[in-house]
């Protein structure tokens, strides 16, 4: 063999090949070293696979250790080569050394090598029934390894009765990787599309889980307890049953057992009605959750995305909690900016003025993008609550005092959005930030002060002159602050008509004429034509009364929240996405959606899932752009709640303050209320909207949400009514 | 579930990996330090999991390294990421210190290491106590028949049979670790204790402990009356040798201990805590030329105690010159690394007051960046042995072996300042809070 490769006469590799057929043990087994560190560092010692092998009986276990790791890393390079090593591996699983039997039938798993899995199925029955727990332990995870290669081999041996049957093992650790194991192969099955569940968990195996809970290791319990949360029960008692024998896991000190724990009760809490017994969970759950604050920065930050699900869901459970949210100076940026987000979801009367003092602090740390989220909180905290709006404005006017430059514009961005929510009420603010206006050189700083100027232009006595300098500037302002300033003179001129007449002019002028994007072109169109055709109707929709903000409760829409709560502690709930948009190539993988849309259970909650989307797709749209506070069910997040400075979606923060890039919406956010004499249209024309965007989708496959975007339907009632047309379509 | 372990160096090159899964070729190691510089130059924080074109990356600090996972299933990110500590923490456990070349060194070791501690993904033994027991670092011949510890899979999987001890003794330290955090206006804003039982056990034979605390919840539930005071722990933390669910049944913290030095337990008060060790600075600042500091220690507790090794970390400038120090007490040194001055006392008394003033040099001409002051809080260290500050006392130890040797347990208390004990400064009256850029 090795003549047929012609290894080189001279180099390293030469000089250990002749080390590694040396007659020296010791001198063998330091090539083999050798040979290992190469491998480390990433040379290719692949071409020694014939000497290496030569070398793998032996009574060292050391050196037989590292020779199964060369194979590891060289048999799939090497198939035609890695038969010659069946035989060593068959007898070593004979060994009388349970060590070296566990190892064999390990490093077997791990070759990967089509050829020699015809081989591994005999001494695999051998070790799964071992006298020995470790080897059992070991083969019960090789089952799950064969089963990745080749899933054929696996149903034809019995595996995986043998592995049902192995769940009562009477050694704890042997139960957990069988757990593991199941559950892997389960999770293989379902990817690829079987539909028979292959580990189903079944009442018996329900309570011998719950007796092996209280004994394994730590990370057999985290299996276990992801085991406990796939069991499907309607039975109340029996919810509460599973909540009461999993809740002392929370007293664990391993914090992903904690968090294993979090995720079966929030699952079974589902099916327990006395709210109670629910009370009492949730209090149970809060000083844990806290507890993992202790740990290491990358583990709070794990706790702290999911703490923030939590709220989403239950914002009881923190309550009196906010305190250990605050920042420590030396807290990583990532911590600090999730721990900003969930001390605003504490926020409430009681804790404001604490809240207050620290956001002010961190107002004047040295990390601007912290100080900058900082001052944004502050601006949350004034919509969240009204009684402390004063007490935010006053902080906020505090901070433009320092001049600082990105202190001051973050300020005035935020200040936009209390103008929003408290219209007409802090316009004692506004000399303070237009003399700051010379500071502000961001384009969405200075497009909230030019809508700041607008809104308020006839209560600004040199407003024209103030929009005046815009407009000088015009062509070379950036796009979101061409469009602010458009509007903003249209304002103008509606609200004070003399003097600003030639300003109106100029603008519609130069942004009709001189302006290279269409968004800015077509709205100065529409604002030209409604001022020459009916200045009434212009009235009507450019000074629309617009209803105020709110702050969000759930930053995912109450489906995914659901489906996040259910994989607490996974990369899904860490990033708060659905599974789809990240495992697989990255996107919404097909083999997905054939998934889903086979599971027929699936498909009333698909059938929303697609509804949403639809319902997503007609606000990007702006089409359906009117909301309907007094309906809200309070479950779903308004469509104008979602469009606060909040959203990581622009063009849905810029809508209701008027910088969205499409001229319709001004148009269309009049009609929510100007229309009221016929509200019994929209509904009407909803529906068959809804149908469309539906049918244009295609077949009736599910579509899971594309981004997790707290967009909603504009109005309950008519998304009931799309609701009941699609549900007809199926 | 992780496919691929590895460790880097802070230029992103893997220095040793290890695959578990075929899914996630070794090459998107190297993928992972450019992700992060990108991420960086958008601007965008780096978090410790990200996901990029259907590969996740889980990844910790360690000194100079990086402990990276990779998956591409929707895997337990809180398990990948505590696995990786634990994996820091076995290996410093092995080789005293976990850097480049420690690894380089030991290459071998860790192999075997991560071949042990993971397989094809899941976790499996991480006590390096027990590893140490097969995976040793001298290299031994099969004939001395080394075999898989009976405690690897043994439902007392922290414990080995048949450890013997001619004097069975057991040492009892109870840490109470103060967090604080002071505003500038003197008002304590945050403060928890987070206390912690460590054990040291040198017992024959697989021995049945009872712990007893005054826990007032316990007290409540058994319907006994404390003696002296009984504390309230908010939370409770256990090492995984405590039998769960009998604490939550009767709050009973019964186990077999693993041999030798662990920690049995941890748990956390919020409790308003008074400052112990009070510091407060009056800082004088005069642009351009230099900067003043007056300084006051105040230990709040009894006299019959003493606090050892206090250190005041004060920050001052970064461009900050040749310092002069005054003190009534202890030593003041500069600390330019730190920016910050440090006054030492070896023993502070319980009701004692200190004072010391601190002159410091500034240059004329300051550079634009740095006119935004880092406003860094005054830390404290210190230790205050055979006190507690939540009052927490062990009652008993009860040993039971079935030989029935008699032992004897040892108890100590002490309290010392969290990682988070921190005086916000005040600002100078007069002065704008941040200055105009």
């Amino acid at each position: 063999m090795s003549g047929l490769r012609a290894p080189p006469r001279k180099g390293e590799n030469y000089e250990l090949s002749a080390d590694l057929n040396s007659e020296y043990r010791e001198k063998r087994k330091d090539a083999i070293k050798k040979v290992i560190a190469n491998m480390t560092v990433q040379k290719d010692v692949s071409g020694l696979f014939p000497d290496v092998l030569k070398n793998m009986q032996t009574d060292d276990l050391e050196q037989k250790k590292l020779v199964y790791l060369y194979l590891m890393n060289y048999a799939k390079t090497q198939p035609e080569l890695v038969i010659l090593a069946v035989n060593t591996f068959v007898k070593d699983t004979d060994d009388p050394n349970p060590l070296v039997r566990a190892l064999a039938i390990r490093t077997m798993g791990m070759l990967r090598a089509e050829k020699i899995l015809d081989y591994i199925c005999d001494p695999l029955t051998k070790c799964l029934r071992d006298d020995n727990p470790y080897v059992r332990k070991t083969a019960a995870l090789c089952v799950a390894k064969l089963y990745d290669l080749k899933p054929e081999l696996v149903i034809e041996n019995g595996f995986l009765e043998t592995l049902q049957d192995m769940i009562g093992d009477s050694n704890p650790m042997v139960v957990a990787n069988t757990v593991a194991a199941l559950s892997d192969i389960h999770a293989a099955a379902v990817a690829a599309g079987s539909s028979s569940e292959t580990f189903h968990i079944t009442s018996t195996i329900l309570n011998k889980l719950l007796v092996a809970l209280n004994e394994c290791s730590e990370w057999g319990r985290v299996g276990i307890l992801n085991a406990l949360s796939r069991y499907e029960t309607t039975d109340e008692r029996e919810g509460e049953h599973i909540c009461e024998r999993v809740v002392p896991q929370f007293q664990h000190a391993n914090g992903s057992v904690v968090l294993a724990a979090v995720k079966v009760i929030m699952i079974h809490m589902r099916h327990v009605k006395s709210e109670n017994l629910n009370k009492q969970m949730i209090r149970k759950m809060a000083p844990p959750l806290v507890t993992l604050l202790s740990n290491p920065p990358e583990v709070q930050w794990v706790a702290l995305r999911n703490i923030n699900l939590l709220l989403q869901k239950r914002p009881d459970l923190l309550q009196n909690e906010m305190r250990v949210f605050f920042c420590k100076y030396n807290d990583p940026l990532y911590v600090k900016v999730e721990k900003l987000d969930i001390m605003v979801r504490l926020a409430g009367d009681s804790n404001v003025d604490a809240l207050l003092s620290e956001l002010k602090e961190y107002a004047s740390e040295v990390d601007v993008d912290f100080v900058r989220r900082s001052i944004k909180a502050i601006g949350q905290t004034a919509i969240k609550i009204d009684a402390a709006a004063e007490r935010c404005v006053n902080v906020l006017l505090e901070l433009i005092g320092t001049r600082v430059s990105y202190v001051v514009q973050e300020a005035v961005v935020v200040m936009k959005d209390i103008f929003r929510k408290y219209p007409s009420t802090y316009e004692g603010v506004i000399p303070t930030l237009c003399a700051n206006l010379d500071e502000l050189d961001e384009p969405e700083a200075k497009a909230s002060l030019i809508w700041i100027i607008g809104e308020y232009a006839n209560k600004i006595d040199n407003a024209d002159e103030l929009l005046g300098i815009f407009v000088d500037t015009f062509t070379e302002e950036s796009y979101p602050v061409q469009l602010q300033t458009l509007t903003a003179v249209v304002k103008l001129f509606l609200q004070k008509p003399d003097g600003s007449q030639g300003l109106v002019q100029r603008v519609l002028n130069t942004a009709t004429k001189d302006c290279d994007s269409p968004d800015v072109r077509d709205r100065a169109y529409i604002y030209w034509r409604l001022l020459s055709t009916d200045p009434g109707a212009a009235k009507a929709v450019v000074l629309a009364h617009r209803p105020p903000i709110s702050l969000p409760r759930t930053t995912v829409s109450p489906q995914l929240l659901e489906e996040l709560l259910g994989e607490v502690s996974s990369l899904a709930s860490v990033y708060h996405k659905p599974e789809e948009t990240f495992v697989g190539q990255g996107r919404i993988g097909i083999d997905t959606v054939q998934r889903k849309s086979a599971d027929l259970a699936d498909d009333r909650a698909a059938a929303q899932k697609a509804l949403q989307t639809v319902a997503i797709g007609q606000q990007a749209e702006n089409l359906l752009d009117f909301a309907d506070d007094g309906a809200d069910d309070g479950q779903q997040p308004s469509g104008l709640a979602a469009t606060t400075m909040l959203t990581s979606t622009p063009a849905a923060a810029n809508l209701l303050s008027g910088t969205s890039s499409n001229p319709l919406d001004d148009l269309v956010s009049i009609f929510g209320n100007a229309s009221l004499s016929a509200p019994s249209v929209q509904p009407q024309s909803a529906a068959p909207l809804g149908g469309f965007g539906f049918s244009m989708g295609g077949a009736p496959s599910p579509m899971p949400p594309q981004t997790p975007s707290v967009l909603q339907a504009a109005s309950p009632p008519m998304q009931q009514s799309g609701q009941e047309d699609l549900l007809g379509l199926f | 579930m992780a496919s691929l372990i590895a460790i880097l160096d802070l230029k992103g090159k893997p220095l040793i990996q290890r695959s578990y899964r075929d899914d996630v070729p070794a090459a998107y190691i190297e993928r992972f330090l450019p992700i992060i510089l990108d991420l960086e130059e958008e601007g965008a924080q780096v978090t410790p999991c990200f996901t990029r074109e259907g590969v996740n990356y889980l990844h910790i600090r360690h000194s100079n390294l990086y402990l990276l996972a990779l998956s591409k299933r929707n895997s337990n990110a809180a398990e990948i990421i505590l696995f990786l500590h634990r994996l820091v923490s076995v290996l410093v456990e092995y080789f005293k210190e976990l850097e480049e070349e420690s690894i380089r060194d030991n290459f071998v070791i860790i192999y075997e290491l991560l071949d042990e501690m993971m397989d094809f993904g899941y976790p499996q033994t991480t006590e390096s106590k027990i590893l140490q027991e097969y995976i040793t670092q001298e290299s031994y011949k099969l004939e001395a028949q080394v075999r898989p510890p009976i405690a690897v899979t043994n439902a007392v999987s922290w414990r080995s049979e048949g450890i013997r001890y001619r004097k069975n003794e057991v040492f009892l330290d109870v840490i109470e670790s103060v967090n604080l955090l002071v505003n500038a206006t003197g008002n304590v804003v945050r403060s928890e204790i987070l206390g912690a039982v460590k054990m040291k056990c040198y017992l024959s034979g697989m021995p049945e402990l009872r712990l007893g605390l005054n826990d007032k919840v316990m007290f409540e539930t058994t319907g006994r009356t404390a003696r002296g005071k009984a504390i309230e722990m908010e939370d409770v933390k256990f090492h995984q040798c405590v039998r769960l669910s009998r604490f939550e049944n009767d709050r009973t913290i019964s186990f077999i201990p693993p041999d030798g030095e662990f920690e049995l337990m941890s748990y956390r008060l919020s409790t308003p805590v008074k400052p112990l060790v009070w510091v407060e600075a009056a800082v004088e600042h005069h642009k351009g030329s230099r900067v003043e500091y007056m300084v006051k220690v105040k230990a709040q507790f009894k006299r019959r105690s003493t606090a050892n090794n206090v250190e005041i970390y004060v920050p001052v400038p970064d461009d900050a010159d040749t310092p002069k120090f005054r003190a009534s007490t202890g030593t003041v040194q500069y600390a330019p690394d730190k920016s910050a001055f440090v006054w030492k006392i070896k023993q502070l008394g319980g009701g004692r007051e200190f004072l010391m003033r601190a002159h410091f040099g500034l240059p004329s001409v300051r550079g634009e960046h740095d006119s935004m002051d880092k406003r860094a809080p005054i830390t404290v260290k210190f230790e205050i042995p055979y006190f507690t500050v939540s009052g927490i006392q062990v009652r008993y130890l009860k040993i039971v072996e079935k030989s029935g040797y008699q032992a004897l347990p040892w108890v100590r208390y002490i309290t010392q300042n969290g990682d988070d004990y921190s005086l916000r400064t005040a600002l100078e009256k007069g002065s704008a809070p941040i200055v105009p850029m």
